[in-house]
């Protein structure tokens, strides 16, 4: 499909001044000097007012006046550079402005300010009252403070206290419950010191407190954002359009969310069909292993149904969008994604589960501390206040920082591995997988397929075929072309639709296709079969000689058996459940010395033996990549696709892992592990922490300079902690 | 001690123009690409060249 077929006006918004602007996700940008090079070319066009590549996300953000230049100009001066674009569809790009981001960096500078400007005061306040501070000098001193922390505390805590009230509503407890409460708390009792014109007040203690926390939280909300910003880019690669047949016959190539049901949409042969409809006119072989897991192609006419992701492996189809009829296969896996969906929500993230043991403990101890001074004879307002900064001294700075810290480090390492992750508790519950399930097409093995008898370099017809195969878009063909290295395609080839290609030769006929295609008898056929179960034949056929089988099947990952035995090694239980048949998958479960394997699964199946594995207790990573695997993926504990995979089962997945090889898997396993085991060591940190700082308040000797360094303090530790995961033991393999 | 009332106002201006100008960095969208930021500053294209020829 050329650019000069695609609909342009429904890829651009409007944009000021009358211009429109378009995002683009662009292939091959690696350095700095793309960027300027990308950015001068395009500027050089006439009309751009604006050429932007943000070389984090590897996108470009292209405004001009669409009068004086189309758009697909400006795709063309890319790719007339070397580079490949792909514009976004701006109905599925998420809010060009991260909002959530910004709000937090505002929150984090108005925090930072305040915490600085109210310390400057405290340091003066700190050193005069053991030198010869004057009681109105401190007051005005705690009340500029007080001036500066209140419009500050009101404006920082904000998205805290909005996840605290959440999370009281749905009658749960979560780390912003007490780190609310302390703030409040700091924050009110300062205030009633500084109208007593007492010595001490907390302000600079609960500012720097949402300042540290804040910027927990914006490295977690940084870490997630990249993630999806790159998930999208991968979704536009994939070109996620449709080529639209107009009433009057044109055709346009349009994003998915312009369809609707009721169209028709052209697909070519060896082009994946971007909709769920019913074949109007063509006839052609369909690939469905993605949706499946079944390698054979099955052949398709007027009136069969067809699904988003299947490719289409021989004729021009024309396919008339179809709305769900609540009986196809794709329903049949909604369905069962919704239920699967609610099994991982009932996962509680490690932070929530700490958070859980802690309130409760430190209220209570505030409580006794404030019970206890009463009743030795302190009065209730001095001990109210030593209560009180029990509460400030256990606020749980560096719990809030100890898991998100090493949720930052390890999603970096997982992404140096090849893998993204989509949460941040994905991390916690990979680390606690024991068994692993694994999809075989596509997931085990690579979507294309290889002959299963290498190449002989000096083997003439076989390098004749390769020619043949150069003028098909069929899978089989495409394969053969690629593996025989042909380059000079035979002249006047004819195809036949669903069945093989044809050519002269010197004289002789020589066909490429389908073993009936060619003659070839039946028993040898059957016989090929029965030896290799896996395998998909071509056949060929040299003038009237005796046909030729050319057994091809998918091949597996290239490290599949070593990361494979290596992770039985480690102790996992691994299990392959397939939509193939049952040779196919005996055949790659023999290469991979799985012992457990089942074929021919259902999503249903599938979702049935993770239920019964769940039932022995164990914890599944599922890692698949169809679509008969979305809604297993959504139903394990924790669950990896393949950037080849169908987008409904990535979005199902926690984590995505890119390129050919397995070893992305094992190797989040391992980042994981020592992920998990740097959290356990920042929750016993913090909790060693409160065991010193909690009967020095409880003694009532906390002052505002013992917080705050007690609070600083334990911060640094976690995080530094944290730091330590990226040193640690074995670096892991570089993508690709 | 009176100078005080007159240092810690301007202390607390200064602070305030500090996040004013932070304020005003992320509102224009200069965080947005923290990786290719650090490349802008070598690039010397918006300087006109002495001689007026368009390359070295």
């Amino acid at each position: 499909m050329t650019v000069h077929m695609r609909d342009w006006d429904a890829f651009v918004t409007p944009a000021a001044d009358g211009a429109v602007h378009m995002d683009l996700a662009v292939e091959g940008i690696t350095c700095a000097a793309c960027m300027g090079e990308i950015e001068r070319g395009l500027t050089q066009l006439p009309g751009v007012l604006r050429a932007r590549v943000n070389l984090t996300s590897h996108r470009l953000a292209v405004e001009w006046d669409a009068a004086q230049t189309p758009a697909d100009l400006i795709v063309e001066t890319l790719d007339r550079m070397g580079y490949r674009a792909h514009p976004f569809d701006p109905a599925a790009q998420r809010a060009r402005e991260d909002r959530t981001g910004r709000e937090l960096m505002r929150a984090i500078g108005v925090a930072g300010f305040a915490s600085m400007n109210i310390m400057l005061m405290s340091v003066s306040v700190w050193s005069g009252n053991v030198t010869d501070i004057t009681d109105e000098t401190r007051d005005l001193f705690h009340w500029v403070s007080a001036m500066i922390a209140l419009p500050a505390v009101a404006y920082a805590i904000r998205p805290f206290l909005r996840s605290a009230i959440a999370a009281i509503r749905g009658r749960r407890m979560n780390m912003d419950v007490p780190i609310c409460i302390g703030v409040s708390l700091a924050v009110g009792l300062s205030v009633i010191q500084t109208l007593q014109s007492q010595h001490h007040a907390y302000f600079e203690s609960a500012t720097m407190l949402l300042f540290f926390l804040l910027v927990g939280r914006y490295l977690d909300h940084n870490m997630r954002g990249r993630t999806r910003s790159l998930a999208e880019n991968l979704a536009a690669l994939k070109a996620e359009v449709a080529a639209r047949i107009a009433p009057d016959g044109s055709v346009r190539e349009v994003p998915l969310s312009r369809i609707e049901p009721g169209d028709r949409v052209l697909v070519t042969a060896g082009e994946r069909i971007p909709v769920d409809g019913v074949i109007d006119q063509g006839s052609s072989e369909i690939d469905q292993s993605l949706i499946t897991g079944e390698t054979a192609l099955v052949a398709a006419g007027p009136g069969t149904r067809v699904y988003a992701g299947t490719l289409n492996a021989g004729g021009v189809l024309e396919v008339r969008v179809s709305t769900a009829s609540g009986a196809t296969l794709l329903d049949e896996v909604n369905r069962l994604l919704e239920a699967a969906g609610q099994a991982k929500s009932r996962y509680v993230v490690l932070a929530d589960r700490a958070a859980a043991m802690y309130s409760p403990v430190v209220h209570a101890a505030a409580l006794l501390t404030f019970l206890g001074w009463t009743l030795a004879g302190l009065g209730w307002q001095p001990s109210l206040i030593i209560g009180i900064s029990v509460l400030i001294i256990t606020c749980p700075c560096a719990l809030g920082l100890a898991i998100p810290a090493v949720q930052v480090v390890a999603s970096g390492l997982m992404f140096r591995a090849g893998v993204l992750i989509h949460s941040g508790d994905a991390i916690e519950r990979l680390a606690a997988a024991d068994t692993i399930v694994f999809d075989k097409t596509g997931t085990l093995t690579l979507a294309r397929p290889e002959l299963l008898e290498p190449y002989a370099a000096g083997d003439a017809d076989l390098a004749l075929a390769g020619r043949l195969a150069l003028s098909s878009r069929h899978p089989l063909a495409l394969a053969l072309a690629r593996a025989t290295d042909a380059t000079h395609p035979l002249p006047g080839v004819i195809e036949t639709t669903g069945a093989g290609v044809e050519a002269l030769h010197e004289g002789q006929l020589v066909r490429l296709g389908s073993p009936a295609f060619c003659g070839a008898p039946e028993h040898r056929v059957a016989d090929v079969l029965s030896r290799h179960g896996d395998a998909s034949l071509l056949a060929l056929r040299i003038g009237e000689g005796p046909a030729r089988l050319i057994p091809m099947r998918q091949s597996l990952r290239p490290d599949a058996g070593p990361v494979i035995r290596d992770l039985a090694a480690r102790g996992y239980r691994i299990e392959i459940l397939s939509g193939d048949r049952p040779g196919a998958v005996e055949a790659a479960a023999a290469a991979l010395g799985i012992r457990d394997w089942r074929a021919g699964m259902t999503p249903a199946d599938k979702i049935a033996r993770l239920d019964a594995l769940k039932a022995e207790g164990a914890n599944v990573l599922m890692v698949g990549d169809g679509l008969n695997d979305a809604p297993a993926l959504a139903g394990a504990q924790v669950s990896m696709s393949p950037v080849t995979a169908v987008h409904l089962s990535q979005a199902a997945a926690d984590a995505v892992f890119m390129g050919d090889a397995l070893a992305p898997v094992a190797d989040a396993l391992k980042i994981a592990r020592r992920a998990r085991a740097a959290m356990m060591q920042n929750l016993w940190i913090s909790v060693v922490y409160n065991l010193i700082a909690v009967p020095i308040a409880v003694a009532g000797f906390v002052t505002p300079l013992v917080a705050a360094a007690a609070m600083s303090g334990s911060s640094l530790i976690v995080t530094a902690n944290a730091l330590r995961l990226r040193m640690g033991s074995g670096k892991p393999h570089e993508p690709r | 001690m009176e100078v005080l009332l007159f240092l810690i106002p301007v202390a607390l201006g200064l602070g305030a123009l500090g996040l004013v100008g932070f304020l005003w960095s992320l509102k224009s969208g200069q965080y947005d690409d923290l990786e290719g930021a650090r490349w802008r500053i070598l690039d010397d294209d918006d300087v006109a060249r002495p001689d007026g020829e368009a390359s070295r």
